[in-house]
């Protein structure tokens, strides 16, 4: 079990390791950006965000990750955009994350009555703010429990970005293989950090439901 | 108030419906309401259940649209939803049957909100103005709490404070005691009926047959999306004309 503190594998390892929390912070906050968007247009009055929203989640929601990988790694640089493997990745997880993001505060949206939003209108508020001010603050605060399943599932997801040229977390495995150390305390080694990142984020979130708790 | 209507010695009417109708579906919710409501005027509308006086009020603020017929707000007609909607709602204040207090905000910031985001006041003269609003409604005390931690009654009275940090031209009221503690209705009524005797323009939806006598200048009795009969509250109370009306009124005096 003591590989990790040998031959120089724990610089290797932090380095993984600290790719992976880049990842998983940029992409987060991508997500975050773009599923509050997705949200605002999937109960926008207008169709045509509506319909966006609804074939954005759907397209993304419903492809597997890995192809969501291909079709950003390989298929962007043919339309002549071209980034480097880590921005490749953090659109790729931050766009699909952001349908579930989406979706979970969708359904959020739901949970807040009817009555918020008219009182809101009623003030002369505009669709932005009543979103903004009333609806999804408190939108937000229902679905902080599923919205940390999203969120504690980024990290893990983040290990594809391993087979498309990111020297992630997880991909540092190959590397640790190839120098022949037993496979078992290798892969125990990395459930260890991912427990690690998991931890840490399920803790700040349960901060953030506390804070966020109105007293009733 | 710089418009005036020339010779016409008769304040211009501040509401007025005409022609309007709406249905849901194939229930025909509002027939052929013509209505003028008068600056300073206290409307009060009553009938039974499902005859349309939630939904004729709602539609002054636009919260319901029309089929047909014209709404004016101070002689500007209700426009679409967007920029000038929003606007002409913050005219017209509102309080609900349920309350419909912003939940994650303190009674001081539901109050606040509005004032700064939809008015733009600066946020120490937005917070004066609230303060000075929840002592004239009796709840400067809680200022600091959630509505949660609020009385029906205490909520509805932060309701109306709200509503009246916009300054509004009219106060549209959809039941706004139904859902209270029957200890708790008449805290409520007190706050509306001193808005009634500073010459506040009201809609007034309610059971609230006291009220009505009390504090209306006029009694609107609808049944079946129209407005059956109108008349003062005395003469109203004392001696309905349709039968409709006569019904209604044994139905809830005498139990």
């Amino acid at each position: 079990m003591g590989i990790l503190f040998e031959d120089g594998n724990f610089a290797l390892f932090r380095a993984g390791f600290l790719q992976t929390v880049g990842l998983s912070a940029l992409s987060a906050l991508l997500a975050l950006l773009i599923g509050t968007l997705l949200a605002a247009f999937r109960v926008s009055p207008v169709p045509a965000l509506r319909a966006f929203g609804t074939v954005w989640v759907n397209v993304f929601r419903n492809t597997p990750l890995t192809l969501l990988f291909f079709a950003v790694a390989f298929g962007l640089p043919r339309l002549d955009v071209h980034f480097s493997s880590f921005v490749f990745a953090v659109l790729a997880l931050g766009l699909y994350t952001a349908s579930f993001v989406c979706e979970v505060l969708r359904s959020g949206i739901n949970t807040v009555p009817l009555g918020q939003a008219e009182a809101a209108r009623s003030l002369g508020m505009n669709f932005g703010q009543t979103l903004g001010l009333i609806v999804l603050p408190q939108a937000a605060r229902s679905v902080l429990g599923p919205m940390s399943s999203v969120f504690i599932a980024l990290p893990r997801n983040s290990a594809v970005a391993g087979a498309f040229s990111v020297s992630e977390l997880f991909s540092t495995q190959q590397t640790l293989t190839e120098r022949g150390y037993n496979i078992f305390a290798i892969f125990f080694w990395l459930a260890a950090a991912y427990l690690f990142i998991s931890t840490v984020v399920a803790v700040l979130f349960r901060l953030l439901e506390n804070r966020l708790a109105v007293a009733r | 108030m710089t418009e005036t209507t020339g010779t016409d010695s008769r304040p211009a009417p501040l509401v007025v419906l005409s022609g309007v109708n709406k249905h849901f579906g194939a229930l025909h919710v509002l027939q052929d309401i013509d209505l003028e409501i008068t600056r300073g005027e206290v409307v009060v509308l009553i009938g039974p259940s499902g005859s349309g006086k939630s939904t004729l009020c709602r539609t002054i603020n636009r919260l319901e649209t029309i089929d047909s017929g014209t709404i004016t707000v101070d002689g500007r007609p209700l426009p679409a939803e967007g920029r000038e909607l929003a606007k002409l709602r913050a005219e017209v204040g509102m309080v609900f049957q349920s309350f419909n207090l912003f939940a994650h905000k303190t009674v001081l910031e539901n109050v606040v909100l509005a004032q700064v985001k939809v008015r733009g006041v600066a946020r120490g003269e937005a917070e004066q103005t609230a303060r000075e609003l929840l002592e004239r409604v009796g709840v400067s005390a809680q200022a600091e709490k959630y509505p949660a931690q609020l009385s029906g009654g205490q909520q509805q009275r932060v309701a109306i404070a709200r509503a009246l940090a916009m300054k509004p031209k009219v106060m549209l009221f959809d039941e706004p005691t139904s859902a209270l503690d029957p200890e708790m209705v008449n805290e409520v009524l007190e706050v509306m009926r001193s808005l009634a005797a500073e010459g506040m323009t009201m809609v007034v939806v309610t059971h609230e047959m006291g009220f009505a006598r009390s504090a209306a200048n006029r009694v609107l009795f609808m049944a079946d999306g129209r407005i059956v009969e109108q008349n003062t509250p005395e003469a109203f109370f004392t001696a309905p004309r349709s039968d409709r009306a006569k019904d209604f009124l044994s139905k809830i005096l005498h139990h």
